[in-house]
């Protein structure tokens, strides 16, 4: 089991979701974040007076899959996260210890 | 300066002689006590202006200002026009309209200020005939009372954006209580009610861009180099909540204004439409060239710059508004959007002082810029009382107005830093007006 946690433009979330159902993930869970790379956000200009924002908006999609889907869904995001441009944002895989249904109290692969 | 009264007596005439004749119809009803001189139509339309520019300030300006402080100062700036709205309208009831509009009886005094006969309205009746500056109008006093205050409420609220985000809340209340009676009130007198600026010098002023705007960006300027640079300036994100409120703002103003100058022709007729025209043609005209402006400047067309270049147009289209013809406004227009965006974005820069939210580079610049340009546009086509018009005269006008709004507004900024003190705390400053101040916030939807 391991956890795949992706890191995306917002406007690409509903075309992640329908690749990663596609590619086989049964759930995950999305959080709006803010963060920034290594561009350090953007300016914006109001009335001539620059500002900085380090934080740009984003979205944090958490999915915990089997281990012989985790590269078919990296492959997913990549594909459908992917704009070409700065801020297409970045994927971490986390092994993943135990998982529990809370419903059935099922654990492991079955969980999720 | 009301010359257009004058222009409008023989109007005025004509509709009383109207009125005796179409009397018959009504003759059988019990008379109401008002005077001979009142033409429904004008007084429907000046009822209809009065609401168009109490709309400019609350809403309007404080939705305009609103949208871009910070979000912890929101309620603080919203709430900042809509106290100056409740306290102009007791001080103008109370003494200002007396100030400006009363008749003094010393005429050397009247030259200054219009005494104190008028103080709670007394001499505001049912049967007066009406009579301003010398000229009859055709409207009923209270109306033309009422049409006067809304200007009076929106002339310090427009103050406010020199000083958002800093000022406590008591202070605000006692400078502008202030500022009413010594600043608004007798400027209004000398342009308006039969003072020397108006009658003497001959300043074209339409609608008030050296008693409105000139008058409120100049007190801007002086407020915001006597309270100082809000903490944080240049180093902290000071980038508008939401731009959306600023918009609605502008659009509201925009509107409003029609009631500011197309009202201030205080009849409805045709300078009341060439005002109209003239105002959407500058306002629309302003906000294409700061938009192209900043385009030009620093690469990218924003909502921000179309709003701000909307109301730098009604600024400056304002004195000239029922004095020029649409070419004269659409060139007003483009020197209005380029001028405000070069004073908004440069000349604080420059001078290194916090105008916050650009009182004086769209008020005080585009004041300036529109009462200038009034004396070279003006078109006796229009307005016969613009005959004689030089940007010489026009400038003596704003002088006056400049010296001696900038002077007591300082001297009434000391009143209020020995009482009340000016600024809020360091802490209350981090921490947000509103919370600071008013113990309300803003909570998520």
């Amino acid at each position: 089991m391991k956890m795949v946690v992706a890191i995306i433009k917002p406007y690409k979330i509903d075309d992640v979701r329908d690749a990663l159902v596609t590619a086989g993930v049964e759930g995950m869970t999305v959080i709006e974040a803010h963060g920034h790379g290594r561009q350090k956000g953007h300016t914006e200009i109001y009335r001539g007076a620059e500002y900085n924002s380090a934080f740009l908006p984003k979205v944090r999609i958490e999915a915990v899959v089997p281990d012989e889907i985790v590269s078919r869904a990296v492959e997913a995001i990549t594909v459908a996260a992917s704009s070409g441009k700065i801020g297409d944002g970045k994927i971490f895989v986390l092994p993943v210890e135990e998982a529990v249904r809370i419903r059935t109290g099922e654990t492991g692969l079955a969980a999720l | 300066m009301k010359l257009r009264f004058e222009v409008d007596l023989k109007m005025a005439l004509a509709a009383a002689t109207l009125a005796l004749t179409a009397a018959p119809a009504f003759a059988a009803a019990p008379t109401p006590n008002y005077n001979a001189n009142p033409n429904s139509g004008d007084t429907a339309w000046m009822l209809a202006s009065v609401a168009l520019v109490l709309m400019m300030t609350i809403p309007g300006l404080a939705l305009f200002y609103g949208g871009m402080v910070r979000r912890k100062n929101v309620i603080a700036t919203v709430a900042q026009s809509f106290a100056i709205t409740c306290v102009v309208t007791v001080l103008w009831y109370v003494c200002c309209y007396s100030i400006a509009f009363g008749t003094n009886p010393d005429p050397g005094q009247n030259q200054y200020w219009g005494g104190l006969g008028d103080v709670m309205l007394k001499q505001v009746t049912m049967d007066k005939p009406y009579t301003i500056a010398g000229s009859t109008v055709t409207i009923p006093e209270y109306v033309y009372m009422m049409f006067q205050m809304t200007f009076a409420i929106i002339t310090p609220a427009l103050i406010c954006g020199a000083f958002a985000e800093r000022m406590k809340f008591s202070a605000l209340l006692l400078f502008m209580t202030l500022w009413s009676i010594f600043v608004y009130a007798p400027i209004a007198h000398w342009v308006w009610g039969g003072g020397f600026l108006g009658a003497k010098v001959g300043v074209l002023d339409f609608a008030g861009g050296t008693v409105v705007h000139i008058n409120a960006g100049v007190a801007g300027l002086v407020c915001a180099l006597v309270l100082g640079k809000r903490k944080g300036l240049g180093h902290d994100n000071m980038a508008p909540n939401n731009l959306v409120y600023t918009m609605i703002g502008a659009s509201l103003l925009w509107v409003g204004w029609f009631g500011f100058n197309a009202g201030s022709a205080t009849t409805a007729n045709a300078l009341a439409g060439a005002a109209m025209a003239n105002t959407q043609i500058a306002t629309a005209t302003a906000a294409l060239a700061w938009m192209a402006a900043e385009w030009v400047v620093s690469k990218k067309p924003t909502m921000l710059g179309l709003a701000s270049g909307a109301v730098a147009g009604l600024v400056a289209v304002t004195p000239a508004s029922g004095f020029v013809n649409p070419n004269g406004a659409f060139f007003i227009g483009v020197a209005a959007g380029v001028g405000c965006y070069l004073a908004a974005v440069f000349l604080k820069r420059i001078f290194k002082y916090d105008d916050s939210l650009d009182a004086f580079g769209v008020h005080g610049v585009g004041g300036f810029i529109g009462a200038i340009l009034t004396g070279v546009f003006a078109d006796a086509a229009i307005n016969s009382a613009g005959k004689v018009h030089s940007a010489l005269t026009q400038f003596y006008g704003c002088l006056g107005t400049i010296l001696w709004s900038g002077v007591v507004t300082f001297l009434i900024l000391m009143v209020c830093k020995y009482t009340t003190g000016l600024r809020v705390s360091e802490d209350d400053e981090l921490e947000g007006l509103d919370m600071a101040i008013h113990g309300e916030a803003l909570h998520e939807a």
